[in-house]
């Protein structure tokens, strides 16, 4: 399969792997940020190629993970209102809300469907004009335009029984938090292809030179994320610290230009908490004042919902990259993906779960 | 840090009071619903052996029987419909314990409304997998529910085939050492499905792979090849067949991922919804436990049918005492291939 086989390839990568051992001297800690990147690194087994020296931590990056507990709470709130069609990606509906999650509120006969992309519900909208249509709509950079576009067509038809749930973050406050951590041990980034494949990188380059760190843009592929790994090393070791773009298949510097301006259209940067991590200013879109009315928060009255998360948690700092998953007293024994303590351990994409899937048994062993 | 740090994390769901669609998933939820409601109340020594079906002793005689409920939808998707199901895999469950498939019955559950002519489509095409798979269908039942109680058409099966060899066939009879062999390309039915149902169009088209698997393994048998275990890879896919058997017999399992045969088209469908090849559906593949000395003649005899001409060998059984699937990388490092909690779900982005 063309752009898949041959950044797959053995060969490739293992050379890749030995060009990076080649350029290290000394210990790098290095943060993916994107959780795509993480389930590759740990399915395919990246960093099990890598020399000793070259520690990946992994980022905030998994919608799943990051969206506040109260936010879920109100999305099972709505799911079970009656007349309503509550529509979301697949992998938001095993997240563990305060009290039970969305699979449990279908089962109750909620009307919880998973759908492929907002446009289908939309079509939903269209299709049951009695009935009130909700969108979950999550997730970072990437999935805002296609979100956007569902509210701008619901606008542009009219559609008054068609409302979003919002909760969109953004990746560059996320790694500005990671940064100014006092506990930060971050020193390069591999930034998220398809975020940037949207947004573009030019709003990475202030961070790379406020912090003095390498951001490489990178694919999601075994070659891709080596090849972002060897980037980082690079200017590590030459004391640089600029944006490079290794994805450039995909990534132009000012991004898609018209998924921009759909996202500017419908929504607004807003302060936003992130589960396991707490509040972070003006990181988060929110629907604008022109769009107000396809607010499923107000239509439905859950607005001022408010969930304690306790901050024992381990899943915050595993999402800063402060922690590895097999830190955590719970991993693999009171916390599993059947019945998971935090939300890391719930998506696919999540750091804990992606050990849990791929490595428990390895990483038992070496911490023993 | 002591181990009740984490108890004040965000609330966990301890346990599910009540069936979700994840529990018909074939994963861990699946197995663990079995395990708490069913082996708990019905265990015996035949039950226990935990096969794709019975084997019982009739008075000297072996037998294997078997049943299996169809509830697809929609009922009908390129490369067969619930019919063709409906026989070829109670046909394949009976196969799998190494039985040659006789006679099969057949329960049909109508949803008020369902045209005739819908449910004289399905009996047709029963009919004509039967006479291709050798089976005749010589008992039934039919039951109507009310309109909304049902999803058309439901369809349960159960067959009974006759042992005519004295070879233990299952997990527990899996030995250190031997050959894993699959008998073609993965993950066709459950793409093709899923490509129907949510109105996804790639490329080609995608069809099921739903075919008998009988002749397969009559052919091993006949050939003297002392078979240890067999598994058609349904629900939960190729990595939920691995898993059962590795953790029934008690053993390590390794296979190369790269030794996996998958198509163009079910990649690029799997790749599109964030699916993994090795966890998707399949009604006409299987594996096979062979002495590596058999592997290649057992190999020559699986792509002599038409259904297991792609048929190859991915993986041994490395080691007992463990209950453990691993997996070679495509770039040559190696992980766990686990068990899915519930179903695959379509990821974000």
């Amino acid at each position: 399969m063309k752009f898949i086989d041959e950044y797959r390839d053995a060969g490739r990568a293992q050379e890749c792997a030995r060009a990076i051992a080649r350029s290290v001297t000394r210990p790098w800690t290095i943060m993916e940020v994107c959780g795509g990147q993480t389930h590759a690194i740990v399915k395919f087994g990246i960093d099990e190629l890598l020399p000793r020296d070259i520690t990946l931590v992994h980022g905030p990056g998994c919608p799943v993970c990051v969206t506040p507990l109260e936010l879920i709470d109100k999305a099972i709130a709505i799911a079970s209102k009656p007349g309503v069609i509550f529509c979301s990606f697949g992998d938001m509906l095993r997240v563990p809300g305060s009290h039970t999650d969305l699979l449990s509120v279908k089962a109750n006969g909620g009307d919880v469907r998973i759908v492929y992309s907002p446009m289908d519900s939309v079509r939903l909208a269209r299709e049951h004009p009695h009935r009130q249509i909700v969108f979950f709509a999550v997730g970072f950079e990437t999935t805002a335009p296609a979100n956007a576009m569902a509210a701008f067509q619901a606008r542009r038809e009219q559609l008054g029984n068609f409302s979003l749930l919002v909760s969109h973050a953004l990746v560059p406050p996320a790694m500005s938090a990671v940064l100014s951590a006092p506990h930060n041990r971050v020193q390069g980034f591999l930034a998220a292809g398809h975020v940037c494949a949207v947004m573009g990188y030019h709003e990475y380059e202030p961070l790379a030179q406020e912090y003095r760190v390498p951001i490489v843009v990178t694919g999601f592929e075994p070659v891709d994320i080596l090849e972002g790994i060897r980037h980082c090393v690079l200017q590590l070791e030459a004391g640089k610290a600029k944006v490079e773009n290794q994805y450039a298949r995909a990534v132009k510097r000012e991004g898609n230009l018209p998924a921009q301006h759909m996202v500017r259209e419908v929504f607004q940067v807003i302060d936003r908490k992130w589960r396991g991590i707490g509040a972070i200013p003006r990181s988060g879109f929110g629907l604008s004042p022109a769009y107000a009315e396809f607010d499923a928060e107000r239509r439905f009255g859950v607005a001022d919902y408010h969930a304690e998360e306790p901050s024992e948690c381990l899943s915050g700092l595993v999402l800063q990259g402060v922690r590895k998953p097999v830190d955590c007293p719970a991993f693999g024994t009171r916390c599993t993906p059947e019945h998971p303590l935090g939300a890391t351990m719930v998506s696919n994409e999540g750091a804990c779960a992606a050990y849990y899937r791929y490595r428990r048994q390895q990483d038992n062993r070496r911490s023993l | 840090m002591t181990s009740d740090d984490t108890a004040g994390c965000p609330l966990p769901i301890s346990q599910y009071t009540q069936v979700l669609m994840a529990h018909g998933g074939g994963g861990r939820l699946m197995q663990q619903l079995i395990e708490r409601v069913f082996v708990s109340a019905f265990s015996n020594p035949r039950l226990d052996e935990r096969h794709d079906g019975a084997i019982l002793d009739a008075q000297g005689r072996r037998l294997a029987f078997t049943t299996d409920s169809y509830v697809v939808h929609p009922l009908f998707f390129p490369g067969g419909d619930i019919g063709t199901l409906a026989v070829n895999g109670t046909v394949n469950d009976l196969a799998m314990c190494g039985a040659r498939p006789r006679w099969l019955s057949a329960g049909f559950i109508l949803e008020e409304g369902l045209p005739i002519e819908t449910l004289e489509r399905v009996v047709a095409s029963m009919r004509r997998a039967a006479a291709t798979a050798g089976v005749e269908i010589v008992t039934g039942d039919t039951k109507v529910v009310e309109k909304g109680k049902g999803d058309g058409l439901f369809v349960n099966t159960a067959g009974v085939g006759t042992i005519e060899h004295d070879l233990p066939i299952g997990p527990r009879h899996v030995k250190l050492g031997d050959a894993i062999l699959l008998s073609g390309d993965l993950g066709r039915h459950g793409m093709a499905i899923q490509s129907v149902r949510e109105g996804l169009e790639f490329e080609g088209p995608i069809e099921s792979d739903c075919a008998p698997l009988a002749d397969i393994v009559m052919g091993l048998i006949e050939a003297g090849i002392p078979v240890h275990c067999l598994r058609d890879l349904t629900r939960g896919g190729l990595a939920a067949g691995l898993n059962e058997i590795a953790s029934t017999a008690r053993i390590q399992i390794d296979i190369a991922e790269n030794a996996v045969p998958v198509s163009e088209p079910v990649r690029g469908a799997c790749e599109i919804l964030g699916f993994d090849p090795l966890y998707v559906a399949n009604e006409g593949r299987m594996i096979a436990f062979v002495p590596e000395s058999d592997a290649e003649r057992a190999l020559a005899v699986m792509r002599a049918s038409p259904v297991g001409d792609g048929a190859c060998r991915i993986g041994t059984v490395l080691s007992d005492a463990q209950g453990l699937v691993t997996l070679k990388s495509r770039i040559g490092a190696r992980r766990i291939l686990d068990l899915l909690s519930g179903e695959q779900l379509p990821r974000i982005c």
